[in-house]
């Protein structure tokens, strides 16, 4: 029984990898159908693709864009664990690095100390920002698809109007309105490579990688988290606040968005200018879907993601249409979706079908004992 | 006391191979009896024939090898534990399923059933065990829904209506809102709905579980009148002595096969529940008396009141009150919807109560979480495993945490401890029965019996100085049931203190010490399980009887004749009739609160 109990789980595992495959596969097949309509060799396209992506400076520009994607990701898959869909995070972290950029300007204390409080401050106002779409549900019935949204709108509007020469923001000899530069103190560390600077914020990436996993599947609080995203009735039942759930997720969420413009704001511009990448949330949400909302998925989601970036980046100066990243991205995420449902009914019925069978076999053995008795 | 065994009780047989002298007795014998309905045996073929169904599905009991007959103009049973099989049976009859193997044959022609439109067009109608109608419609509207064609949506479908109601005395008023309809008359719609389709053979799946034993008589005379006018009923049950008292022929279906074909006049519900099981029968009987005078729970003067759906305030639980000592069972009987799961949310904190307390052994719980609550020792049981106790993509050893996330041995200071928890899991399967492969596995792939094994062997293993349990046995089958009863007895002798909410009116008398009826979030009556009987519990449950039920008086013995809730101005509809009800709090008051222990 043993022995087929560890069947079980490495069968398991070969269906959680075969649905993000399956995805990416499906991707390079619809892509490669698309650049061939349009004239060109996409084997040729591929290959280019993977020359270019795995140079060395690529390769460091790959680490340091999945950061930020990873940080993202994981902001979304907290969320996603509890059946939230915090659409916000894109809205929450640019907030946040807004703030932590301001705040960051003004300061000047001891290195380690100046970044902390940058950080600190980003988390805060991340979870400030996520936490209106928490309260807003548990007290008015709001669903957070909807405020997240709103909010990401709102936080557009208002950075724009704080990020003004007149108010926050300066006007830069090149005509870019942006924050005050933070001073050195409150630069994070990066290796020097010879690909260029490799963000140090990678590490706390991976600190955040690994706190999400224990956090989630170590403690209590993880337990009650996904007993919530798992069935509202049976949370409830088992005694799960699910309301100041619902609000503690929505915070932590924030939190680790506040981190996503962390990398940017203390390892590369120091500043919060118009430059600052937008967007960045929703490439979250997609890597959540395909890292299947696990802190390892996530991160090879995040790679993948950077990775296409740079290296479809390249194919448009070598003539080839620049929406074919898009085009990836997009077939990705959608075969992700379709694929993993796919892998998740036929792994749950053959599952059953597999319990079935066996306590069959064992129904006729016990039979069978019987008869002669 | 073993029953005497006078029937012939068939042999238990391997299926697949049936042996022959067994198909003869079991298949042909009752059909080649004389003196049945006006059909007569003989040449006539018969209404619905199923040879050699066969079924599988992933995982679950398949039918195999399903042989019945059904003549013309008879009530024919079909019975077996929940899980043998008769559901699925019924499917593939009404063409919502196809079988994987074996003929049906409808009045001699051999039938190919691919969608519940075929099975109409044939003449099979289904009423289902969960009635399928828009609450916010007329009878006449619900009943021509979808079947526009037949007889236009006005005057003509009215006049047929009427025609079908009368022709079989189902008495249904075609203007009447749905929702204003009680279970009993729901059901006559339901059936009328399928007469009205042209049906000339109905499915009744589990047409008494939703009924006190009155309405179920009176269902009972319409399907006569079905049967006299030469329809045929197939008619699903596992209440034995309902089925005795109105089938003409009953097939036992166990593990997915037809055992045995029996005339109801032959056997008696012992040797049918038998067959049924293929064993000796379990029973709830616990006469031998644990309960002290130490009190465990105390409710008292406990009221909730809800925003229905359409925006009226409508009082759930008024005035309820009553103890359980330590040892004692008490069970609640009511028919579904009069505010049982609403009492129990209450108790587990899963819903505020707008006025009363809840102490557990001398500490007051009133404002308690549920997390405290269950950490304070009440273990709880709910009436819908799948929604409120499994976590069902999750593998058993995770469900054995939830509940108890903060309790050893799941966890400690926060930190979860899988290998406890898992090592626990082990421990509950061997000890409870859980018939799994593993405890890796996702509780969905577990049958209901085993998934309720599973909840309970939970509940238990941290030593509750409470037990909620409300339907513990549902959907259960019997061997599991027998395991369940005599886990909470175990428990009960050691002082644990059990409120027991059942529809099952047997399970109720027979567990518990002491018994209180549910009517209109109102505890209206009590019992004494040794001396009464359903028939009285029916009729406290439908609001005819209140008080103490007495036994050899009857209903004489109540203490006043339904003055209030139920003839309450009715004019304008039951929301006002509640609030009629809870107009008369001094009634309420003491219902819920004079009597104690009668011990």
């Amino acid at each position: 029984m043993n022995k087929s109990l560890k069947k079980l789980d490495g069968e398991r595992l070969l269906l959680g990898l075969a649905a993000p495959v399956l995805a990416v596969v499906t991707a390079l097949v619809v892509t490669a159908l698309v650049l061939l309509a349009s004239g060109k060799d996409p084997f040729q396209a591929f290959s280019e693709m993977l020359d270019y992506g795995s140079k060395a400076d690529s390769q460091v520009y790959i680490l340091n864009k999945a950061t930020t994607y990873y940080l993202a990701g994981l902001a979304v898959a907290l969320g996603f664990r509890m059946n939230l869909f915090n659409i916000g995070v894109d809205g929450q972290y640019r907030m946040a690095a807004f703030f932590a950029a301001v705040v960051g300007a003004q300061l000047h204390l001891p290195g380690v100390l100046h970044v902390l409080v940058i950080v600190l401050v980003a988390m805060l106002v991340g979870a400030m920002w996520a936490g209106i779409a928490g309260a807003l549900k548990v007290t008015r019935g709001v669903s957070e698809v909807i405020s997240t949204i709103m909010l990401n709108a709102i936080a557009t509007y208002l950075i724009s109007y704080l990020l003004n020469p007149s108010r926050l923001a300066n006007l830069d000899s090149s005509g870019n309105v942006a924050t005050p530069l933070i001073p050195d103190s409150g630069h994070f560390f990066s290796f020097a490579t010879k690909g260029g600077p490799l963000w140090g914020f990678l590490l706390v990436a991976v600190v955040a990688g690994v706190a999400f996993w224990w956090g989630l599947s170590r403690t209590r609080f993880g337990f009650d988290l996904r007993t919530a995203g798992g069935s509202d009735s049976a949370a409830l039942a088992s005694g799960v606040n699910v309301r100041r759930m619902v609000v503690t997720a929505m915070l932590i969420s924030g939190a680790m968005a506040g981190l996503v413009g962390m990398p940017e704001l203390l390892n590369n511009s120091y500043q919060y200018s118009l430059n600052f990448p937008a967007g960045v949330g929703f490439t979250g949400i997609s890597v959540a879907l395909l890292g299947r909302n696990n802190p390892i998925g996530v991160a090879v989601g995040a790679l993948l993601w950077a990775f296409i970036e740079r290296a479809t980046g390249h194919l448009e100066m070598a003539g080839y249409d620049k929406e074919i990243a898009g085009v990836i991205q997009g077939v990705i995420v959608l075969a992700v979706v379709v694929a993993y449902e796919l892998v998740r009914r036929y792994g749950l019925r053959r599952q059953q079908s597999r319990v079935g069978r066996e306590l069959a076999a064992q129904a006729v053995q016990t039979q069978n004992q019987e008869v002669p008795a | 006391m073993p029953p005497t065994r006078t029937v012939r009780v068939l042999p238990r047989v391997h299926p697949g191979r049936m042996p022959q002298p067994l198909q003869e007795c079991a298949i042909t014998a009752p059909s080649a009896r004389k003196g049945e309905p006006p059909a007569g045996a003989g040449t006539e073929p018969a209404a619905v024939e199923l040879r050699g169904i066969t079924k599988r599905f992933p995982g679950v009991v398949a039918n195999h090898d399903i042989d019945i007959t059904v003549r013309r103009g008879t009530v024919h049973a079909l019975v077996g534990e929940n899980g043998a099989g008769k559901s699925t049976l019924m499917k593939i009859l009404y063409g919502m399923q196809r079988p994987d193997e074996g003929t049906i044959t409808l009045d001699g022609e051999r039938a190919d059933l691919h969608t519940p439109a075929d099975a109409i067009a044939r003449g099979i109608g289904m009423v289902h065990q969960h009635f399928m109608l828009a609450d916010n419609l007329t009878v006449l509207e619900n009943v021509v829904l979808g079947a526009e064609k037949l007889h236009g949506i006005s005057g003509r479908a009215r006049a047929r209506i009427m025609e079908i109601s009368d022709a079989y005395g189902l008495g249904v008023r075609p203007d009447v809102l749905v929702e204003h309809l009680g279970v009993a008359d729901r059901q006559r719609v339901e059936i009328l709905k399928v007469l009205y389709r042209g049906a000339r053979t109905l499915i009744l799946d589990e047409p008494t579980a939703v009924l006190v034993p009155q309405e179920v008589d009176a269902l009972f005379d319409n399907l006569r009148g079905l049967k006299s006018e030469g329809l045929t009923v197939i008619f699903i049950s596992h209440k034995l002595d309902e089925v005795l008292s109105v089938a003409d022929a009953i097939t036992v279906i166990r593990r997915g096969t037809t055992v045995a074909s029996v005339d109801p006049r032959e056997v008696n519900s012992r040797q049918l529940a038998e067959l049924m099981v293929g064993s000796e029968l379990p029973s709830p009987e616990t006469r031998e008396s644990t309960v002290t005078d130490v009190p465990m729970l105390t409710v008292d003067g406990l009221r909730l009141s809800e925003v229905d759906p359409d925006g009226v305030d409508r009082v759930v639980l008024d005035g309820i009150g009553f103890t359980i000592h330590k040892g004692e069972v008490l069970g609640i009987a009511g028919v579904e919807g009069n505010g049982q799961a609403e009492l129990v949310e209450a108790i587990m904190g899963m819903r505020r109560p707008d006025a009363g307390t809840v102490t557990l052994d001398g500490a007051d719980l009133s404002h308690a979480l549920t997390r405290a609550r269950r950490e304070a020792g009440i273990g709880y049981i709910p009436e819908d495993r799948h929604r409120h106790a499994l976590l069902l993509e999750a593998p058993l050893w995770e469900n054995r945490i939830l509940g108890h996330v903060t309790e050893e041995p799941n966890s400690r200071r926060g930190v979860l401890n899988p290998g406890a928890a898992r090592r626990d899991t082990e421990r509950i399967v061997a000890e409870y029965d859980v018939r799994t492969p593993g405890i890796d596995v996702t509780a969905s792939s577990l049958s209901g019996g085993n998934q309720q094994k599973l909840i309970v062997g939970r509940e238990m293993s941290h030593r509750p100085r409470l037990l909620i349990a409300a339907h513990p046995t549902r959907g259960v089958d019997v061997g599991a049931q027998a395991q369940i009863w005599d886990h909470i007895r175990e428990a009960r002798r050691e002082g644990l203190a059990v409120l027991l909410i059942s529809a099952d009116l047997d399970e109720l008398i027979g567990l518990s010490d002491t018994l209180r009826v549910m009517y209109r979030g109102r505890l209206v009556a009590d019992a004494d399980p040794a001396t009464v009987t359903p028939e009285e519990l029916g009729s406290a449950m439908t609001g005819a009887a209140r008080g103490h039920l007495e036994s050899p008086a009857g209903e004489s013995g109540t203490a006043e004749p339904a003055a209030g809730p139920g003839e309450a101005p009715a004019s304008d509809g039951p929301a006002s009739g509640e609030a009629a009800t809870t107009g008369q709090d001094g009634t309420t008051g003491q219902d819920g609160t004079t009597e104690q222990a009668e011990k």
